[in-house]
Formats: C-alpha cells, structure tokens, sequence
C-alpha cells in the first residue's frame, strides 16, 4: 500500500497519463478523436475558412482544390468551411439533447421508481412511447414547427427520455430495497432528501454511460432528420444539410456527400468509444459481459 | 397457454392507446396554429380556415378526439391534405417496397449476425472476437445514409455490379428485385447487425460458461452441436429480444434508406408529406409503424415459450 503511493507520487504526471491510455485504449482514442473534433468546430473561423454561407456563382460544383479543400457546392460555397461549421450544430445538439434527456429522465425516472403510485401511469406511457420510432416522433414534431435548432433539439430529446426512465427506475428498484434505504426512512428522512442523498449517486454510473450513448444518437437523428429535408433549417451549415443538398451531384462528386459523411461517422465513433469505455470504467461487471 | 396469451394481449392495450392519443396529442402540443404552419406562408386566412375546417380542428378537442378515434376503429385512417386521397390507401400502395427491405434486412442480419456473435463468444479474446466487435461499434456509429452512399458508390458506381436507386416489384421477377433491394438491405442491416452480434456474444458469453457446457463438451459431443445445440438454445431469449426491440431501429433507418436509394415505400411517402407538411399521412404511418412494433414484440414474447418451455406466465 505504501509502496504504490510513493510510486505513485515519484513518477512525473505524464507517466500516469500513459499507464491511464494503456489500461483503457477505447476511451484514450474516442477522446482524442472527440477533442479534435471539438477542437476543429470551435476554431473553424481560424483554420482557413471562409463564410461558410457566402455564395459565389463563379465558382460553382468545383473539385477538390489547394483553393477549395473539399471543393464547393452548387451555390459556390466552399464545402471545407461548411462541414468544419457544421460539425458546431451536431455538437451543440449532442449534448444538449444528452443533458435534456438525461435530466427529465433522471427526474422522472426517480420519482416513478420511489412512489408505487405514480409508476404504473408512467411507465405505460413510457411504454407507448418507446413504441413510436424515434426519428418518426422528431419528424411528426419538427413537420408541425417552424424550423429551428431549438426545435429540433427538443423533438430528439422527447424519444431518448424513456430509455433513461427505464434505466434510472431499474436502478431505483433494486436500491429501495436496500437496508440503508429502511435505516434512513426510519429516521425520519423525508422522501426528496432519500432521492437526492441516496439513490442518485447510485444512478450516476450508468446515468453517465447511458448520456454519452444518447448523445452519439442524437447526433445520427439531428443529421439523418436534416437529411431528409426535417430538421436543422437549411440556411444553417449542418453535416446533414450540406449531404442532402449535394445528394443530386452524387454519381458526379461523390466527395461532396462521403466528406461531411466522414466527418459525421467519425464523431459518431468517437462518442460511442468514449461511451463504451467510461461503461468499463465505471462497471467492470457490466464489461465482462458485453 | 392461452391465459398468458390473454394476458399478453391485454398488456399491449394500453400500449396502443398511449400511442394513439400521443400522435394525436402531437398536432395540439407543437407551438403555434398546426393549420396556418400546414397551409404555408403564402396561404390566405380563407385557406387556413379551409384546412382548419377539414382537419377538425374548429371543433371542440374532446369531440376531434372522439371522432378521430370512432375513424380509427372503423380502419379509417383520414384523408390527405395534399391529394385527397385515403391515408390508408396510400399506405397500402406503398407497403410491398418497404416490406420488401425490412423483410430483406431480418434475413441477412440474423442470418450473419448470429453465427458472428456464437463465434466471437466462443474465441472470446481471439482477433477474431476482436474483429467481430470492432464490426459492432463500427456498424453503431456509422449512419446508414452514409453506408447507402458508399455502397453505392463502390458496387454500382465503380463496379457497375448492381443499380445505383429505384425499385423494381417481386412480380417483375426475382432477379430484377433482388439486384434493386440487396445493397440497401445490407445498408440498413449494418446497424441492426451490429445490435445481434453484440447480444448474442454476450448472451452466449453468459450460457458458455455454465456447467451443462462443460458435460456436453465431457461426453464427446461435437463443438457445433455444443454451441448450436445446447448453448445458442439457451442463450436465444435475449437474443430474440433485442431482435424486437431492434425493429424501432430498422422503422428509423427505413425512411433514411429508402430516400437515399429512391425506394418508392412508406420512408419515401414519410418524406413527401414532411415536405407537403401532410400532417393526417405522417400521423398514418407513425400508427402503421408503432402498430407494427408492437405486434413485432407480441410475437417476440409468444416465442418465448417455444423457446425456453421453462417460461410458464
């Protein structure tokens, strides 16, 4: 015990980063690979770009190009500018949709699985819920709205909260149980201090694993709903809008759909990584198994 | 038997009704008058009245919800906004396509996804393992418009091998149908294999590792028997679970699909009404396809019992 602290505290801080990428390879590459991603959307204006919305006529459906590195679209604009600006859209929906769902699910998910009462209604009507595809809910949602980002964040949200009730209510059950549930309530502790205090941190774990994997799916609909022409608003650069628009010159540029599509898959995997990576962090016995 | 089969059908009901008042609820919760967005910017207030008066919604919610449920019983799925026509007839016209691919789909990813999990589970650690679930995060992650547009850009665009888009019906015959459904089958089934593949090597993972294994292997049976006989039996109820449950999955990737491959199914009508903002279609098909999850599931729970005789409900 002893010898593992002192070693731990001789060894310089950059051995322990690479003892942690050795022990969990998936989450160090998924990282990675997310942070550039991150990176990349967030320093757009200042890694060669032009205005991504800017048109220029002249200079149409070009290829690929020292001048135009992902060549340009059938309005002119420089694509590479375009997919780096469109990957802020599938971030900015990423996560707001992960903290969303998570939070309503949590919320709800909490107070069904505690109160007897209430969980009977919610999960049936979780249940019809789940029974709804997800994309086809987003759609019926988006198709009634004016198109916006907001909107569409909140019409992917909705489809993801029952699976983190389910999650979050399973949880709960098996904890409820619990001695140290009957100590407290024997105390007199009173039920939101019992969610907040006790069942919460236990619901954290796969809470976090179950956000990240939401967040990998939010990011898929947000591109497939703008590709089928029922989502981001298509004046905004989105790695969906930019493929829907190039769909037609397909057999002529393929590169204008499979960049952005690149780029999109690419992120997808990244999430998923660090997803399936915190999973076996965070519950190596739900790791062996899967 | 028939109790549990009672019991099940029962258990489904209020499933069907949550679906059914939610997408009704769906045209009231959305922001804003759902007549004046449907009829468009350009549109007269003569014609948003016009649209509000056919859709119903002049008139008291309870009575629109009355009404709309009296159509649903009698099969009556409305008319289209844009056409006139029956939802449900247009529905049916569209049905043999969308069939066609997610029939297709079942076959192929439980056909190879199966066998992928059993052999991952059984070499579990092996680069073999390794590549199988390298595959499932791979097939996870990569969106499916984005798999369409590379296979059709290897194998119809470079190879020439098959066509690019369209649909051509079973009747014309088998060949012509096939070469039109295979790569936006295999398009689809990518992310639905890689949810089987997963399950089955760790429910396999679970089953391998019991005693019964260890005795069949003991007694001299041959490993193919072993792993298909005694431990793939056992393990198939999560199996055919996730199978179930995977199908909201396939429904989502049906729409995605069969625009980028230009399949004139219920995806592609989805789309036109999106686009039409024919709101009783896509209210239709979210019934058609919620209607077919739940049935699908239904299935999946009778299959039990065959399965594993031990479940008694």
């Amino acid at each position: 015990m002893t010898a593992a602290v002192t070693l731990s505290t001789a060894q310089p801080a950059r051995s322990g980063f690479l003892a942690f990428v050795r022990r969990h390879p998936t989450v160090a590459i998924g990282s990675a690979l997310l942070l550039a991603i991150v990176v990349v959307s967030i320093a757009a204006p200042w890694l060669g770009t032009v205005d991504p919305i800017s048109i220029n006529p002249s200079q149409r459906l070009r290829d690929l190009s020292a001048e135009h590195w992902f060549g340009t679209d059938r309005f002119g604009r420089d694509l590479y500018s375009r997919v780096l600006y469109g990957g802020r859209i599938s971030l900015i929906v990423g996560l707001s949709v992960a903290a969303m769902a998570t939070l309503t699910g949590l919320a709800i998910g909490l107070v069904s699985g505690y109160l007897r009462a209430v969980d009977a209604v919610v999960m049936r009507v979780m249940d019809g819920m789940m029974a709804i595809p997800a994309i086809m809910l987003a759609i019926a949602l988006i198709a009634l709205s004016k198109a916006s980002v907001f909107i569409v964040i909140v019409a992917v949200t909705l489809p993801e909260v029952p699976r983190v009730v389910r999650l979050v209510r399973s949880v709960v059950l098996t904890i409820r149980e619990q001695a140290f549930i009957e100590a407290a309530t024997a105390i007199g502790t009173s039920v939101p201090r019992i969610l907040w205090r006790h069942l919460l941190p236990n619901a954290l774990p796969p809470l976090i694993v179950q956000a990240t994997y939401i967040c990998a799916s939010a990011v898929l609909i947000e591109a497939a709903l703008s590709f089928l022409g029922a989502g981001t608003p298509p004046e905004i650069p989105s790695w969906g809008n930019i493929m829907a628009e190039a769909r037609p010159y397909f057999q002529l540029k393929p590169s204008m759909v499979l960049l952005p599509g690149l780029f999109l898959a690419v992120t997808v995997l990244a999430i998923n990584l660090v997803g399936d990576g915190l999973r076996d962090m965070l519950d190596p016995r739900l790791a062996r198994r899967m | 038997m028939h109790v549990f089969l009672i019991r099940r059908l029962l258990a489904a009901v209020p499933v069907v009704v949550v679906v059914t008042v939610f997408v009704f609820a769906l045209l009231h919760l959305a922001p804003g008058d759902p007549a004046a967005i449907i009829a468009g910017d350009l549109a007269s207030p003569e014609d948003v009245a016009k649209i509000r008066a056919k859709l119903g919604l002049d008139q008291p919610l309870l009575i629109q919800f009355v009404t709309w449920i009296g159509q649903l019983l009698r099969g009556d799925l409305g008319n289209s906004i844009f056409s006139a026509h029956p939802v449900s007839e247009l529905i049916a016209q569209r049905l043999e396509p969308t069939l066609s691919l997610t029939l297709m789909t079942l076959f192929i990813s439980v056909l190879l996804a199966v066998p992928l999990g059993v052999i991952a589970a059984w070499r579990a650690g092996s680069w073999i393992d390794r590549g199988v679930m390298a595959f499932a995060v791979f097939g996870f992650s990569v969106p499916g418009f984005v798999i369409g547009y590379v296979l059709i850009w290897l194998f119809a665009i470079e190879l020439g091998w098959l066509p690019v888009q369209g649909y051509t019906p079973l009747a014309k015959g088998l060949w012509p149908w096939l070469s039109n459904i295979l790569l936006p089958s295999f398009t689809l089934a990518l992310a639905y294999m890689a949810l089987i593949a997963r399950i089955t090597r760790a429910s396999m993972l679970e089953t391998l590792s019991q005693d019964y294994i260890r005795t069949a292997h003991a007694k001299g049976l041959a490993t193919e028997n072993v792993l298909m006989g005694h431990a793939l039996r056992n393990a198939a109820v999560p199996i055919v679970t996730v199978i179930g449950i995977g199908v909201a999955l396939l429904i989502g990737g049906v729409v995605v699909t069969e625009s980028v491959f230009a399949i004139p199914g219920l995806g592609r009508l989805t789309v036109d009404a999106i686009l039409r903002r024919d709101y009783p279609v896509i209210q239709g098909i979210i019934l058609v396809f919620s209607g077919a999850y739940v049935v699908v599931n239904l299935v999946v729970d009778m299959l039990y019992t065959v399965l594993d005789p031990r479940i008694r409900y």
